[in-house]
């Protein structure tokens, strides 16, 4: 008769072999020396990085006390860049839908909508929101029309593409019910999948919404409307304590407006 | 009546799931089919309303052969067969009255199917349905806020809603408690009788299946193998319908071949 532990005698056990810790050090050393050598390669002037906390003082001396006396400006093109957000988020949304529809696998028609769906969704992520805009403004020139189609243009790409994988993600067998009961094509889709994306439809609106409310505010850096174009003149005229107005206003504008897509996603979702 | 003749299923390449079977259902008699998972009971079903497509063969449902439908003859004949599934098969997030609404699918134009404007006959039609089997309260409920029983009967009534010429059950009673399970094949039972209807269920609970269907189709690996009244099936018959594996069936097979 013999005991457990002397069948099954053994009492080492390690995680990874030998060859495996090697090879796991290995990786790591390799993963350091890249990190080591990409610090030295990009030339860092080191003195400007120590001189840092008192650059910073010095900005904070020049930027107190914010300067309002052109608050009422600045809340009116706070405005405005409030409305670039919303409208660029509201045209995504519905220019999204179809592309999400394209670019799901059990919706797309065949196989060439699917690539096309696709192609949409990667050349619209792929481009930045500012790289956009400096194409819009190219085009439309400067101004709020060039900011919207800009955000616009980028958020189809992130909405289409939630939207899509939601779809993709849902339960097939309402689905297969409704085909049973003799639904035309469109109907099942009315009946069977739009109920069931509607929650993250709404989530992701509400969250692409609180997105380019942020990205709205740099769009004027680039000519394209927005708080970013008088931001980019204080700057420029070292103008320090209206800057300070403008990044005060602009943290409250983000700070309300996740409060507001807080509020919503709590009241729809 | 249907009739079922030389029916074969065969997904891509390997063993038929239905070798040539036939099979058929007059008038409004309630059939039950047994045998054990894999036996193509499933699949059987699916041929019939073409969510699986057949590969050889010819389904004729009063007349119309099935096999052959395309586009919008295939949706018009759907609308003929109800289904009812394991699973409910419900759009949770819709009411019990969308749900029940979605079986008139096929009959109703695009616009009124967004709207909710369904024809006031339908919304009686659902109505006495619904107050039929019991659920006529929860019209206005989500339909994930229902209990299995209840949302069966949601799934009962969708199918009745198409105006079916028949009713085809896939283990209807499978995600229900024994209780509830004897309550929906009753209900189906004498549903068949008042709406003059055939039903065909598939179930695996074999004592249901003698207490509430008229006859027994027993299937084993893609044949039917039995085929008579409750009565008639006695332990030899179940043995020979649940007995053996599908890997020691098939090998029968090759050596029958051999």
């Amino acid at each position: 008769m013999t005991s457990i532990s002397e069948q099954f005698g053994r009492e080492d056990w390690s995680r990874f072999s030998s060859k495996q810790k090697w090879q796991r050090f290995a990786i790591f050393a390799v993963c350091a020396l890249a990190i080591a050598w990409s610090i030295s390669s990009i030339e860092v002037v080191w003195a400007w990085v120590w001189d840092a906390p008192s650059q910073m003082g010095d900005l904070f001396e020049r930027m107190y006390p914010p300067d309002a006396t052109n608050l009422a400006t600045i809340l009116r093109v706070l405005w405005e860049t409030v409305n670039i957000a919303t409208f660029a988020t509201a045209f995504a949304v519905l220019m999204s839908l179809p592309v999400a529809y394209l670019a799901a696998q059990n919706t797309t028609p065949n196989r060439a909508t699917l690539w096309l769906g696709r192609l949409i969704l990667v050349t619209s992520r792929s481009v930045n929101t500012i790289i956009w805009a400096l194409l819009f403004v190219a085009i439309f020139g400067p101004g709020v029309v060039a900011g919207i189609i800009a955000i616009m243009f980028r958020s189809i790409g992130f909405i289409g593409k939630l939207l899509g994988e939601a779809i993709e993600e849902i339960d097939k067998r309402p689905v297969e019910a409704l085909e049973a009961t003799g639904a035309s094509r469109f109907k099942v889709i009315a009946y069977a999948i739009v109920p069931q994306v509607m929650p993250t439809f709404w989530a992701v609106a509400i969250l692409r919404w609180d997105i380019n409310l942020r990205e709205s505010t740099v769009l004027g850096l680039v000519g394209a409307g927005g708080i970013g174009i008088i931001l980019q003149g204080a700057i420029d005229t070292f103008n320090w304590p209206e800057a300070a107005t403008v990044l005060l206003a602009i943290l409250v504008l983000v700070i309300l407006g996740e409060v507001v897509s807080a509020f919503l996603r709590r009241r729809i979702l | 009546m249907l009739k079922i003749t030389d029916l074969v299923k065969r997904y891509g390449s390997g063993d038929p799931v239905l070798k040539n079977l036939d099979l058929t259902i007059e008038g409004e008699s309630v059939v039950s089919i047994i045998g054990s998972s894999g036996a193509g009971k499933s699949t059987l079903l699916r041929c019939i309303n073409r969510l699986v497509e057949p590969t050889s063969g010819s389904i004729e449902l009063n007349g119309t052969e099935l096999t052959k439908l395309r586009g919008g003859n295939l949706r018009a004949a759907r609308r003929k067969i109800g289904m009812v599934f394991q699973g409910f098969n419900l759009v949770d997030r819709l009411t019990v009255m969308e749900n029940v609404q979605s079986g008139r699918l096929g009959y109703i134009s695009t616009w009124a199917a967004i709207m909710r404007r369904y024809p006031k006959e339908d919304i009686r039609r659902a109505y006495e349905l619904m107050e039929r089997v019991g659920i006529a309260q929860y019209a206005n409920t989500r339909a994930d806020q229902l209990s299995g029983g209840e949302r069966q009967r949601v799934g009962v009534v969708r199918a009745l809603m198409q105006d079916p010429e028949i009713l085809l059950a896939d283990e209807p009673t499978a995600s229900l408690d024994p209780k509830t399970s004897e309550q929906i094949m009753g209900l189906l039972r004498d549903l068949a009788g008042e709406l003059k209807l055939p039903v065909l269920i598939n179930i695996h609970n074999v004592t249901e299946a003698k207490e509430y269907t008229d006859r027994i189709v027993g299937m084993r690996y893609g044949r039917i193998i039995f085929d008579d009244k409750p009565a008639s099936l006695d332990q030899e018959a179940m043995d020979s319908i649940y007995s053996g594996s599908p890997h020691a069936d098939r090998s029968e097979d090759l050596k029958a071949a051999s």
